[in-house]
């Protein structure tokens, strides 16, 4: 096995976000450059399109993106002689469940079936355990509020506070919406809702900020079970990161597709 | 863990040949996004998919003709003609796929 391929599989392996740049038209075509945030193994042609296509890369596996690109054979931007096209393996996205209760442990299930990297938080050890949630990777017994503010969120990370009682929701919102995670949604009915909203303004949190907040959370499918309501989160989910509406397919008319070079971007 | 290139890597471990093709561009329509990739052995063994199973006998027909000459390949499929039974997507879409002999 060749050392770029290794060097490929041990990063997936690892976990190590990793971009692999192939050129796939114009001159040099099946050039192979694999480029971390440190190192990179291979070559594209020669050493000035390496230069270029390593800054290219490591541009795009900072946002977690795929492209092609378009260079010069020796990597000038404003030729297009050359498409590179470079993919991005970002480590998985990160899903926190707050509150062990019966609907996160089918939250966190549908959470690692869509590919997320999933920990469960309770401050209460008797919920919290490994056996009520066998499929997250992490369970973790701590005070919601406190566990996220030290807890790694990015653009990709996906925060579902199901506790419903103010207690623990307000606190643990306040500091969610202080990270750029890219769905914040809580669970409650209209009055849980409405009162939490209450609770959250006078705490000082913004209009602006209250609407990032998926409260109550889910897509409106008619869920009642914890799986069903799992289901209406995780579509609620996807359809905020791919800016589809959620309605159905079959009373909509154009593309079921639309943005492809958006969903690559996952 | 990607199971795609865990399997390349395990056939090059068996000094197995193979190539890899990868969706490296979608227009319109199209049922997997960019980076999707399949892959396939000399002895014929195939992992992954490019597409709703539409184009995937045409890309093992290439993969294997990489295999053989080792000329890595870039291909366009498009919207099929259902009558002259080619080979295309279903979908309207078009897709792009690399083709490349695993030789890194």
């Amino acid at each position: 096995m060749g050392e770029l391929l290794s060097r490929w599989r041990q990063a997936l392996e690892r976990e190590e976000p990793v971009a692999v740049a192939t050129v796939v038209d114009g001159p040099g075509r099946g050039g192979k450059l694999l480029v971390t945030p440190e190192e990179h193994i291979g070559t594209a042609g020669n050493p000035d399109l390496d230069r270029a296509v390593v800054e290219a890369a490591r541009g795009l596996l900072e946002g977690g993106r795929t492209e092609m690109v378009h260079l010069g054979p020796r990597g000038q931007r404003r030729m297009d002689e050359v498409s590179i096209f470079i993919q991005s393996f970002a480590p998985p996205p990160r899903m926190y469940v707050f509150g062990a209760i019966d609907f996160a442990s089918a939250v966190a299930r549908i959470g690692k079936f869509l590919g997320y990297r999933v920990t469960v938080c309770d401050a209460r050890p008797v919920f919290a355990t490994r056996e009520r949630f066998p499929t997250a990777d992490e369970v973790v017994v701590a005070w919601p509020d406190e566990f996220i503010k030290s807890a790694p969120v990015d653009r990709r990370t996906v925060i579902c506070v199901l506790t419903h009682d103010p207690k623990f929701d307000v606190p643990v919102l306040k500091e969610a919406l202080k990270t750029e995670a890219g769905y914040i949604g809580a669970m409650g009915s209209r009055r849980t809702h409405e009162k939490r909203t209450a609770r959250l303004k006078e705490e000082g949190v913004t209009d602006e900020e209250l609407s990032r907040i998926s409260s109550p959370i889910g897509l409106d499918i008619g869920a009642r079970t914890p799986e069903e309501t799992a289901v209406a989160i995780a579509a609620e989910i996807i359809a905020l990161k791919t800016g589809h509406p959620g309605g159905r397919l079959a009373e909509r008319q154009g593309p079921i597709h639309a943005r492809p070079a958006e969903e690559a971007r996952r | 863990m990607n199971p795609v290139v865990e399997r390349v890597a395990r056939w090059r471990e068996e000094d197995k040949r193979c190539a890899l093709a990868t969706v490296v561009k979608v227009e319109r329509s199209g049922p997997l996004g960019p980076g999707t990739s399949m892959a396939v052995s000399e002895d014929g063994e195939v992992v992954g998919s490019v597409s709703g199973g539409c184009v995937e006998p045409a890309v093992y027909e290439e993969a294997m003709d990489a295999i053989r000459t080792g000329e890595p390949r870039l291909l366009t499929y498009g919207i099929s003609d259902e009558e002259a039974f080619g080979v295309g997507l279903t979908c309207g879409g078009v897709i792009h796929i690399f083709v490349e002999r695993v030789d890194w």
